[in-house]
């Protein structure tokens, strides 16, 4: 069968305990602007049990199609059910793009389909495009070929990949990076009901188990948006500061090296080279000097702003936005002010 | 009972990243370490051999100089090493590298379990796992926080956003480890005359099971570099100095430029 008669961007519409993950909503955003580009229409594959009153919300957010696959062997997540859910999709309807969530379930379910369907996966995109692209051998340049940009070596490096020769193609996206549509209440779509059998066995694991977190123990390497402190900060009390902006801001405290030294905060919290690497949405860095051990951890960072009153400090060399001022009066005003705008 | 671990020797990446003409890696000009999920992954069944008794068998893939990741993983006590080495594989992408390390399994008698990282440190894809578990027909478990073996089944802590499955799957079966699981113990200086006194199995091509040449090297792997570049460091931004409601101000503007707020 022909490359050309895989049509439309998919979208696998993870959900977990009957709700709908955020990255599925980043996904049908992207896949709207691809499937523009492509002149094609958006399919969310919505995979669980009892999972058909999740269908208006994908199509609020822009799947014109959704595939549910409802199977009581797919109460939970488990590697071999989900796989012969999503690859038996692939086969039937043939998809030219397959986008998943790179979360901890769509890093085991997105190699597990692409070896099964034996196509490419590239993992953790942060952009994808539509574009040209020449394959090894061909004289010319493809169209229409999706151009999966994705970093490596812990971000040193950036790498843009293409699958020329199989379909679908396939990419899990780094959660956090596309943006959803706004929601259009009483939108509705297409329903396609497939369940292509489940036959347990060997592969179908059994959970003995399911612990949820219930303190929350936030890792800072999952947070969208850091309310980072240093030295500046001054004490351990003047953290709940910093607590008050993360608190408005959907945020998490995290913080430099010399705070932990200094015994303000755990170790788990700390930013840098000898810390965690972090690559937020938006990283605050109040009070932080940015010395290069810091910086090292958090220049990925999609958006930097650094409040400092020492308008030398090497961080407003990474920041993309710089205040110099008095962190004890900006920080509390700026968090009045965001509870006023998100109120 | 028998493990195979993969491991791989990946650039230290501290060591900085450097490209040869094609866009593919230059891995032999940079220095090279065990990738640590794999080195968990080892310690987790070293620590099974400890208490149980196992045979541990270290498989990597890549150029000839990545025997030295082999002779360090039989230092810390693995017993047999197997290196996967040949032209006709290089410039594997993750398809064409999990059809290979299968082929070599395959070649294995009689194991009971396969561990492998979750992810390496140079590419960050978290596939290889999974695929081989696939060209296999084996249950996976990805994401181990915590591994013991139970009669002829593992049981497995797995990991996930915001909470853990404890799972349990019969062997043989594959399971990839994060660093977490456990701190890897040191080489020991008896350990390191050891391996290399042991002989390391070089697999090539021809040794690999069941699989098509048109499944490996640059050949077989489905997807394509279009370009890869190191990463340009950003420069600085802007930096204002206002009073405090004026910065406030400035910061609540961007935040609703960026679509934050």
């Amino acid at each position: 069968m022909g490359l050309e008669q895989y049509k439309g961007v998919y979208v696998y519409a993870q959900q977990v305990d009957n709700e709908i993950s955020g990255i599925a909503f980043e996904l049908l955003g992207e896949a709207n602007k691809l499937a523009k580009d492509l002149d094609t229409d958006v399919t969310a594959v919505l995979v669980g049990c009892d999972v058909a009153p999740l269908v208006d919300q994908l199509a609020a957010y822009g799947a014109d199609k959704v595939i549910v696959v409802d199977d009581p062997e797919l109460k939970e997540y488990r590697t071999e059910p989900y796989t012969h859910a999503l690859a038996s999709v692939i086969n039937e309807f043939k998809p030219d793009i397959m986008l998943v969530g790179a979360t901890a379930i769509g890093r085991d379910l997105g190699p597990r389909v692409s070896a099964r369907v034996q196509t490419g996966l590239t993992a953790d995109c942060t952009i994808l495009e539509i574009g040209e692209f020449k394959a090894r051998g061909d004289k010319e340049p493809r169209k229409g070929q999706l151009l999966m940009t994705r970093p490596a070596f812990g971000g040193n490096t950036i790498a843009t990949i293409a699958c020329p020769n199989h379909r679908p193609q396939m990419a899990t996206v780094r959660p956090g990076v596309m943006q959803a549509q706004e929601p259009v209440e009483g939108a509705t779509c297409e329903v396609i009901n497939y369940n292509p059998g489940f036959t347990p066995d060997n592969k179908y694991v059994e959970i003995l188990e399911i612990v949820k977190n219930v303190n929350e123990v936030v890792d800072i390497m999952d947070a969208k948006i850091l309310v980072s402190g240093g030295r500046g900060v001054g004490s351990a009390e003047n953290f709940a500061m910093l607590q008050d902006l993360a608190d408005v801001i959907g945020g998490t405290v995290s913080c430099s090296r010399a705070v932990v030294d200094n015994g303000w905060m755990p170790k788990d919290l700390q930013v840098g080279q000898t810390g965690k690497t972090v690559r937020p949405n938006v990283y605050f860095a109040i009070g932080i000097s940015g010395a290069i051990q810091h910086t090292a951890g958090m220049e990925e960072s999609e958006i930097i702003i650094a409040i400092n009153k020492d308008e030398t400090a090497p961080i407003f060399d990474v920041a993309d936005y710089g205040i110099v001022g008095d962190l004890n009066k900006i920080v509390p005003a700026l968090t009045e002010a965001l509870k006023a705008a998100l109120a | 009972m028998k493990i195979v671990v993969c491991v791989k020797q990946v650039p230290d990446t501290a060591g900085g990243v450097k490209f040869k003409a094609d866009g593919t890696l230059d891995r032999a000009a940079m220095l090279t370490i065990m990738n640590p999920d794999d080195k968990a992954g080892l310690e987790a069944a070293l620590r099974i051999k400890d208490e149980i008794g196992a045979t541990v068998v270290a498989v990597t893939m890549g150029l000839p100089k990545a025997e030295e990741v082999l002779r360090e993983a039989m230092a810390m006590g693995a017993d047999e090493g197997i290196l996967v080495t040949d032209r006709v594989l290089g410039g594997a992408d993750t398809w064409a590298t999990s059809t290979t390390l299968a082929g070599a399994i395959r070649a294995i008698p009689d194991y009971d379990l396969i561990i492998t990282g979750r992810q390496a440190i140079d590419g960050d894809t978290a596939q290889v796992g999974p695929q081989i578990s696939e060209h296999l027909n084996l249950p996976v478990i990805s994401y181990a926080e915590d591994l013991k073996v139970e009669g002829d089944s593992v049981i497995v802590k797995r990991q996930y956003d915001d909470r853990y499955h404890m799972v349990k799957a019969q062997m043989p079966c594959l399971v990839t480890a994060l660093a977490e699981l456990n701190k890897p113990r040191y080489m020991t200086p008896g350990g390191i005359f050891d391996a290399y006194d042991t002989e390391i199995t070089v697999m090539n091509r021809k040794d690999l099971v069941d699989v098509e040449d048109k499944n490996l090297g640059l050949v077989g792997s489905p997807t394509q570099i279009a370009r890869a570049s190191d990463k340009v460091r950003k420069g600085a931004g802007e930096v204002v100095n206002l009073d405090p409601a004026e910065s406030v101000a400035y910061i609540m503007g961007k935040l609703k430029e960026k679509h934050v707020i």
